[in-house]
């Protein structure tokens, strides 16, 4: 099937997430339609897998799917307004049309911690393709050690998904640590980079897996200080994020080093990109 | 390896006949603008008969021959790439009314052409195309249909330009696979053909050829037309204008992404991607939307795009790339070394293009040197 074609999605509910981030709620009109997803006819993804959210006359961007994998008939986004179609996604309201195609890239190793301690990092919008990994997991929790999310965002009132953190803390045995870059008034939570987070969780380095979503720089020096307390390079994840017009492929302009970032990541080990990721203009 | 026959220079239109009969439209080498450029041909008429080109760093002219060659200059700033990846094409055509919309994908009409004076570099860098847009999990149909309609008509070099370095890229100067016919073009004190060997496999265009060599009745080469052939490819390779170590070249790069050459390049390159539009490999594009006034019909359409724009690596917040050396770094690393991770081959035929065409006369093999050395 063309990986170019759009197939014409229903917004089904639009959730204020922050004064410039909200999550949309996105659902098939006719459940026959087939996507050219590789995984078959029916929609479905694995955690840490991207869409192309298209908006007529617009334009098209990659967004990673925030929602459950074990129920992709229900499709989330979660999408901070930055530029042309980014806000217009956000300006969207119930029963608008929006095109999707995809899911493009690979998933998180979420099996691959199983029996091990899962640390999840994530900076600002990066905690929405980190989501769908918590949704994935929590059904099986006996089957992972200590679970703890790390999360930086720039001022309280940033925080995403803050009630749901609440209630996955006390249901599910996750343990959640907050920073903010500034705070004023009443915030009593921690303030700084989410590298200062490393030190105050606990997990056993020899065997905890690690995947980090966030800005380069922020996923540099968590890897840096991850291999500083003794995690290995090849247990740390990390998601990339490049230019996209294609995502299959063809158009070349996600490249990172030798890789496509759309087709081969968006998901690195650290082992991997470690000589690349510190470099300038790569 | 198939048998060789002989074609006389006064029968080529025999040829162009024959593949106009069977559908083809033939596209070939022509003069256009002071430059030998691919072209629709009506005739051997339109070929440059009798011309050659001098290629230097930075500067490409036409002269006489003494003889009549039609295949007697190497390549042009054109690619055939232009007839496989389009340089601006229609991805999909859609439809709204109300927010309401609705795509199809574009059904495009696919021309039946034959490719004829391909040279061996330019078959290689078909064949690395070919890995870009059928050799993964997703297929650009447009281009690959394309791609099954054409009718390739190789020529093995008689003469290397002054920035042509297939050798040193092992791609040529003879064709060694990926066309339906190979000429050599001969001639001696008074006698003017080709030799013509057909390619091996068993696909329609293969037998095509099969078919028009009967019914142009071409004998099968003599021993000496064979060996005076042979004679001329082995010259053309003694003659290349250019040489390129490609030698561990993947890690040198890779260790030199630092180092202090490329600032020394960026002060002469103008960023104007020049070389990635001549060059056959080069594949990057870039979609964009077209909406009528009325928001009504909308396209998508996909235009080749170049590295050297600070535009291609553009993410919210800046470019990735913003420096003229960082985004000359990203092209020549990305032929000469990530190509080979990415495609299990180097991203550069030799042809000598982007050497020829860069108007600030930048080399790939000299900028490449400057990594050898100290390294
Ligand atoms: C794999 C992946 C997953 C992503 N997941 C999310 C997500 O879950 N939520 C979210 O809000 N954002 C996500 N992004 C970032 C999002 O794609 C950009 O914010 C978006 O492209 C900006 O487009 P714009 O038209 O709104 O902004 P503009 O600044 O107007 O951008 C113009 C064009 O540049 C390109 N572009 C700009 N920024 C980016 C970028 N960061 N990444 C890729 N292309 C870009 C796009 O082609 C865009 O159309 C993701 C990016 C990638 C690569
Ligand atoms: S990089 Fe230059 S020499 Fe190599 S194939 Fe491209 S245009 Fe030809
Ligand atoms: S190397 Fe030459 S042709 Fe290529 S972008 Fe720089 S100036 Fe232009
Ligand atoms: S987004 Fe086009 S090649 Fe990756």
């Amino acid at each position: 099937m063309d990986p170019f074609l759009t197939i014409p999605f229903v917004i089904q509910r639009v959730k204020k997430e922050t004064s410039d981030t909200v999550t949309l709620e996105i659902s098939r009109p006719d459940d026959r339609v087939k996507t050219h997803s590789p995984a078959g006819s029916a929609f479905s993804f694995l955690p840490g897998q991207f869409n192309m959210l298209y908006v007529l006359g617009i334009g098209e961007i990659p967004v990673s799917i925030s929602g459950d994998p074990n129920h992709p008939e229900k499709l989330f986004h979660t999408v901070r307004k930055v530029g042309a179609v980014s806000i217009a996604l956000s300006l969207m309201e119930k029963g608008d049309r929006i095109g999707i195609r995809g899911p493009f890239g690979n998933p998180w190793p979420v099996n691959k911690a199983q029996g091990m301690d899962l640390l999840l990092m994530a900076g600002g919008i990066g905690l929405a393709p980190i989501r769908p990994v918590l949704y994935q997991v929590f059904p099986e929790r006996d089957r992972y050690n200590r679970i703890g999310l790390l999360y930086g965002t720039r001022a309280p009132e940033d925080i995403l998904y803050e009630s749901e953190i609440k209630q996955w803390r006390s249901k599910f045995d996750l343990e959640v640590l907050v920073t903010v870059d500034r705070a004023a008034g009443d915030w009593k939570g921690n303030t700084g980079v989410v590298t200062t987070l490393i030190s105050k969780v606990s997990f056993d380095p020899d065997r905890t897996l690690v995947m980090i979503c966030g800005p380069e720089v922020m996923m540099r020096f968590s890897c840096l200080e991850l291999q500083k307390k003794g995690v290995k390079p090849e247990n740390i994840f990390v998601s990339m994020e490049r230019n996209m017009k294609c995502s299959v492929g063809f158009c070349g302009h996600c490249q990172f080093g030798p890789w496509f970032v759309c087709k081969d990541g968006p998901i690195f080990s650290y082992d991997q990109v470690k000589d690349w990721i510190g470099k300038r203009e790569i | 390896m198939g048998a060789k026959y002989v074609l006389q220079a006064s029968q080529f239109q025999f040829l162009f006949d024959a593949l106009t009969a069977r559908g083809y439209q033939v596209i070939g080498p022509k003069l256009q603008d002071g430059a030998i450029v691919y072209d629709a041909l009506s005739s051997v008429q339109d070929l440059p008969a009798g011309w050659t080109d001098q290629q230097e760093a930075g500067t490409y002219r036409l002269e006489n021959r003494s003889d009549s060659a039609f295949f007697g200059y190497t390549v042009g700033p054109y690619s055939w790439k232009k007839f496989l990846h389009l340089p601006a094409r229609k991805l999909k055509r859609g439809k709204s009314a109300e927010g309401e919309f609705h795509f199809v994908s574009e059904n495009e009409e696919i021309p039946k052409l034959a490719f004829v004076g391909v040279r061996a570099c330019e078959l290689h860098a078909m064949t690395i195309q070919d890995k870009i847009f059928m050799g993964g999990i997703y297929r650009d149909s447009s281009y690959a249909e394309r791609r099954e309609n054409i009718f390739v008509i190789a020529v093995n070099c008689g003469k290397a330009g002054g920035t042509c370095f297939c050798v040193s890229m092992k791609t040529g100067p003879k064709a060694s696979g990926g066309y339906d016919w190979v000429l050599t073009e001969v001639i001696e004190k008074d006698r003017h053909y080709f030799v013509v060997e057909s390619g091996t496999g068993a696909g329609k265009e293969i037998l095509a050829g099969e078919e028009i060599l009967k019914e142009l009745d071409c004998p099968l080469a003599a021993e000496a037309e064979i060996a005076l052939s042979e004679r001329i490819v082995e010259e053309t390779a003694c003659q290349m204008g250019r040489r390129l170590k490609t030698e561990g070249i993947k890690d040198l790069l890779y260790k030199n992404l630092e180092h202090p050459h490329w600032d020394e390049v960026a002060n002469r390159c103008l960023t104007c991607g020049n070389c990635t539009m001549v060059c056959p490999t080069c594949f990057c594009a870039s979609i964009a939307e077209i909406t009528d006034l009325t928001g009504e019909k909308v396209e998508r359409v996909q235009k080749w795009d170049s590295c050297f724009t600070e535009d291609f690596s553009y993410i919210h917040g800046g470019s990735i790339r913003k420096t003229a050396k960082s985004r000359y770094r990203q092209w020549m690393t990305h032929k000469l070394a990530y190509w080979i991770d990415q495609f299990g081959t180097s991203g550069c035929v030799g042809c000598g293009r982007c050497i020829t065409w860069c108007p600030a006369g930048i080399d790939i093999t000299e900028e490449a040197k400057g990594f050898y050395g100290d390294s």
